[in-house]
Order: structure tokens, then sequence, then C-alpha cells
């Protein structure tokens, strides 16, 4: 068990979950590889270092950066009380709609830029509505935002006029 | 694992007094890594990263890709792969059909029910699961980037659990949208990747269930005392400077399940069918055609290559069958009992139609006008040129079952070109693409 564990790293029960999982891994893994070895290989490597390496940084740094345009917008009002408050709520009013279109653009996007021609030809449905549609749902889930914002910025003031 | 870095970190070697200060630096770098960037616990400043926040996001991953794994086998299995192989994409499978049997034709409902499933519960999770890999990022800049065997083989294990989830995510929405770019063939890549997945899958849940319970069991309170130390398992997710909250916790999965919510709204009205259909507005079955055969098809006659003359006047079914053949025109198949069956159309796309009114022959009825009585399959060939599926084995269950039909007309009308005129197959619970279309050819044999 100890010799196991110097060599290893972990118990001998890890070893033996680990055996089995990339037995089952290689069998199906030679068989994804049996076509396409290059393409496969891209698509597969490529999908954890894309995700990892550029999409996650990438929508890290736009928040980011709306969350400095919404500091600036509300008057750098660090944790100063009611400007702080006003930061953050700008901030999630916007962030939220934000990544829900985002997300239906993810996972809808071949739709929404333009059905591909197996579409058009094997459904027989016509014309290209997906991109409008995208837009009306992101315009209705930006417009539900700012009215929740109005609803709770109209509350807090009363409040802050009440005290 | 902190007892084993310890060790290496102890028993790293030490060089004699007054080493220089460059073999310092290199023992520094070996240890603690870069001194900028986020392999630095420090680079990771969201306060809302921690055990509880990723427990909670795996649980609900942990039980929704079970279900969409297990509803995927559940669709290769009711392709009948082991019946005949027209109806195997994968034909090298092995021991990966170990599972495969009989799919049954009752409750009729039934392959609507489980890929409307696998393919909606597989967008709405689109959400948790970046939620989930966003949660543990930090990890994948750990240092050093690998400490043992076991270390460096349960990394492996990461990269078989992300590129494959993000592989099969990927594939599958791209082949539901027909965006066929993807290297291959989908039932090959999709099938085989989701094994490998499955692999890394299972390690994961192995390795880290209990982690996830004990956080589960802490709270997102008691994630916060433990300060990502090791009781709480979790070493590496809290960040040791956390910057000012914008969002809490509770605020960012109450965010992933409004997006996760938004897709299932613009999504699920293609597998419920009917006037909820509209409602799928991003979906690619949203809409539907006009007329009689108001439900959508999978694939046009233009497309298949079926033209006005191959169904004409001229055009003839032929049923072979226990060494008899026999040919007959539309009017024939018209002058035999007819039959009603009220079935769906359910594609492993995930949409789906609600019971549309078909009638038609009974397979079984055709099968006896050849003289084969009793149990038999049956492969349908269309006449369609070209495609994946232009023909189709169905099992002897299938073909017993009196309400599969070759259909004629459907919804009180003749089949329009689109859905199969001049006859089709409708089969209940059984996948679209094998209700097979302009049907040319009908051979009945034994019962494999």
């Amino acid at each position: 068990m100890t010799v196991v564990r110097r060599w290893y790293g972990a118990s001998a029960l890890h070893l033996l979950l680990m055996a089995g999982a990339f037995a089952l891994i290689g069998y199906a893994g030679v068989r994804l590889l049996s076509g396409d070895v290059v393409g496969v290989l891209v698509w597969f490597v490529g999908a954890a270092v894309l995700h990892d390496l550029v999409f996650l940084p990438g929508y890290t740094l736009v928040d980011r950066g709306w969350r400095w345009v919404a500091g600036r917008l509300t008057g750098r009002g660090r944790g100063a009380g009611g400007d702080g408050r006003a930061r953050v709520r700008l901030t999630n009013h916007v962030r939220v709609p934000a990544v829900v279109s985002a997300l239906l653009f993810l996972v809808y996007f071949p739709l929404i830029l333009g059905p591909s021609e197996s579409y058009l030809s094997k459904s027989g449905l016509p014309g290209h509505p997906f991109a409008g549609r995208w837009l009306l749902v992101c315009a209705f889930l930006f417009a539900a935002s700012a009215l929740v914002g109005a609803v709770r910025y109209a509350r807090a003031s009363s409040d802050d006029h009440s005290a | 694992m902190d007892e084993h870095t310890d060790r290496t970190r102890r028993s790293a070697p030490v060089g004699p007094e007054g080493s220089s200060s460059r073999q310092d630096g290199l023992r520094a770098f070996l240890r603690d890594g870069p001194p900028l960037g986020p392999t630095r616990p420090k680079f990771w400043r969201s306060p809302i990263r921690g055990p509880w926040t990723t427990s909670v996001l795996g649980a609900v991953l942990l039980v929704g890709l079970t279900l969409v794994a297990v509803t995927g086998l559940l669709s290769y299995a009711a392709y009948n792969p082991d019946l005949t192989p027209v109806n195997d994409k994968t034909p090298d499978k092995g021991l990966l059909g170990f599972y495969l049997f009989a799919w049954p034709t009752d409750p009729p409902w039934l392959y609507r029910l489980t890929q409307g499933v696998h393919v909606t519960l597989g967008i709405v999770l689109v959400p948790v699961l970046l939620a989930k890999l966003w949660s543990v990022i930090p990890l994948f800049f750990a240092w050093p980037p690998v400490r043992s065997v076991a270390h460096a083989l349960e990394r492996l294990s990461l990269l078989c659990l992300v590129g494959g989830a993000l592989f099969v995510f990927a594939t599958g929405l791209l082949n539901v949208q027909l965006e066929y770019v993807f290297p291959g063939s989908f039932y090959v890549l999709h099938f085989y990747g989701s094994w490998v997945f499955l692999g890394g899958f299972a390690v994961h849940v192995a390795t880290k269930a209990p982690t996830m319970v004990r956080a589960l069991r802490e709270g997102p309170a008691g994630a916060k005392e433990s300060g990502g130390g090791a009781p709480s398992g979790g070493a590496g997710l809290l960040s040791p400077d956390p910057a000012p909250a914008t969002l809490s916790r509770g605020g960012l999965l109450g965010m992933v399940g409004l997006g996760s919510l938004a897709l299932l709204a613009v999504t699920v009205g293609q597998s419920i069918g009917g006037p909820l259909r509209s409602t799928a507005v991003l979906a690619p079955r949203g809409r539907s055609g006009a007329g009689p055969g108001d439900f959508p098809v999978n694939n046009t006659a233009a497309r298949a290559g079926v033209g006005e003359d191959d169904v004409g006047a001229g055009w003839r079914l032929t049923v072979r069958g226990g060494g008899r053949e026999a040919v007959l025109s539309r009017e024939d198949l018209l002058a035999l009992p007819q039959h009603d069956a009220a079935l769906p159309i359910a594609c492993v796309e995930g949409w789906s139609t609600q019971n549309q009114d078909w009638s038609g022959v009974r397979l079984a009825d055709l099968a006896g006008l050849v003289g084969v009585w009793g149990p038999t399959a049956v492969v349908v060939e269309s006449l369609q040129r070209g495609g994946s599926f232009t023909s189709a084995g169905l099992r002897a269950n299938q073909v017993g079952d009196p309400r599969s039909l070759l259909a004629l007309r459907v919804n009180g009308a003749d089949l329009s070109l689109d859905h199969g005129y001049p006859a089709r197959v409708i089969v209940p619970a059984s996948p679209g693409v094998h209700n097979t279309k302009w049907v040319g050819r009908l051979t009945f044999g034994e019962s494999p």
C-alpha cells in the first residue's frame, strides 16, 4: 500500500479506478479517432483549450471592462453608501440580460447567423427569421431588466426620502 | 495530496551553504510557479468562487448530464443497430453495444419523451456547464501542473471530461441546427465522444463526490469559514484576496438559472408541438409547413431527390418475402383493408409532433400478402437518392404491432409529397428517420 502511495501518489483503489476509466476511454477513443484523426483531435482538445484560454478570459475581460464603465458612470463611489449600491445595480442590470442574450447566441448562433443550406433544403422552412427574433428577445430582456431596475431605484430613493 | 506536496517540498534538493541565487530562483519557480499570473492563487479574485458554488453546479450536472447520457444511449438502442447493418452508423461499436435491447413500441410517445429530454435538457444545461467550468478555472492553472503519477492521470481524465463535454455538446448543438461542419459522421463523433466523456465523468464523480457532499452540507457560509483550507476540500477555489462582490453566490446561481430558463423557453415548444410549437422562437423546428400535413418534415422530397415522376401513376410497391414477390400500385394498396393509427413523429434532433391521424395498410398484412405469417423483421427501402437513411430495418415487435402502418393518408388527406407520398412507414415509438418515406420496396425476412 505504502509502495503504491509513494510511487503513484494515491491509493491502490485510485489506481484501479484510473485503469478502468482509461480502458474505456482508450476503447472508445480509438473508434472516435478511426476517421479524421487530426480533425477530431483538433476539435476535442481544441474545445477545452479554446474554452480555458480564449473564451473564459474573453468574457471575463468584457465583464471587467463593463464594471469599470459602470463605475465611471456612477461616479466611482466604491463602497461609499448610495453610490456603491448604484454601481452594483447598474452593473447587474446590464450584466444579467447581456449574459442571457449571449447564452442564447452561443447555443443558436448557426441559425441566428443564417441557417445552413442543409437546414433550408431539408426542413423546407423559408426565410431567415432567427437573427430578428434573437434581437427581439435581447431587446425584451434588456427592457425587462431596465424596468425592474427602475422600480428598484424608485423604491430605494423613496426609502431614502422617508428615512 | 497536501502531505505529498509537503514531502516534495522537504525533499527538494538543498544546495550547499551559500548556493547561488540563481539556483534559489529556479527552486522557487519550481515550487511556486511563475511570480505573476494565473498559477498564483492571488491572481483569482472572484469572491463567489468556492467549494459550495462549484458543488451546487456539480450536483445539477451530476443529475442532468446523467439523464442526458442515459437518454442518449437509449436513442442509440431505439435505432435497433444490432438488427441489420443498415441501421448501424457505428458498426465497430463492439462492447459499447453491450446494453442494446429490442426497442419497444409502447408507449408510442416513448422516443418523443426520451429524445425530447435528451436534446432539450442538453441545451438547458449549457449555462450550468459553462458556470461550472468558470468556477473551477483556477485549478486548471494550479501549480505545480503535475504532482504525481496519480495527479497526472487525473488531469488527463479531466481533459477527457472537459474536452469530451464541450465536444459532445458542440456536435449535438450543431447537428440539431443542421450545420454539418464537424470532422466526420455525427453518429460516430457523438457516440464515441460520449463514451470518452463518460470515462472522464466516472473518474470525476468517484473522486469528487465526497468533496461535493461535504461542501453542500457545510453550505455557503461553511465554505467561507474554512478559508479554502484542505479540510473543506476547497483548496484553490476560494480566493485568498477576494475583490468586493458585485454579485452574490445566490445571484450567480440565479443568473445561471435564468439563462437555462430562457433556453428552455425558446426551445421546448418544438418538442411539445401543437399550438405551443411557435413559442420555440429560436429552435430549428419552431415552425411547421401549411395544409393537412401541418407538422414539420425532417427531409423534403426535393432534397431527397424524389420528383413527381418517381411517384406518379407509374409508382409500384414491391413486397418480397419467403421467396415470393408482390407488386402493388397505390390503388391496389387502397383496396386492401385500411387501418387508422394516431402516432407522433419524433426526430433524433429533439423536435417532435403530437399524434397525427395516419391511415393505411398494416405492415403485418403486407407480410401476409407474400405468405409470411407470424413474427418477422422487415427492411424498408425508399426511392430517395442518397442521404444516410435510404433504408431501415424494423424488428418483429415493430412489424407485428397493429398500429404499424404503411401509411397512405394523414389527417384525412393523401400524404403530401414532403410527407412521403405515395406511401410511408409509421411505427409507434420509433425514431423519425426509421419511418421511411417514399417507400419502394419491403423485404420481409425471418425474425432475427
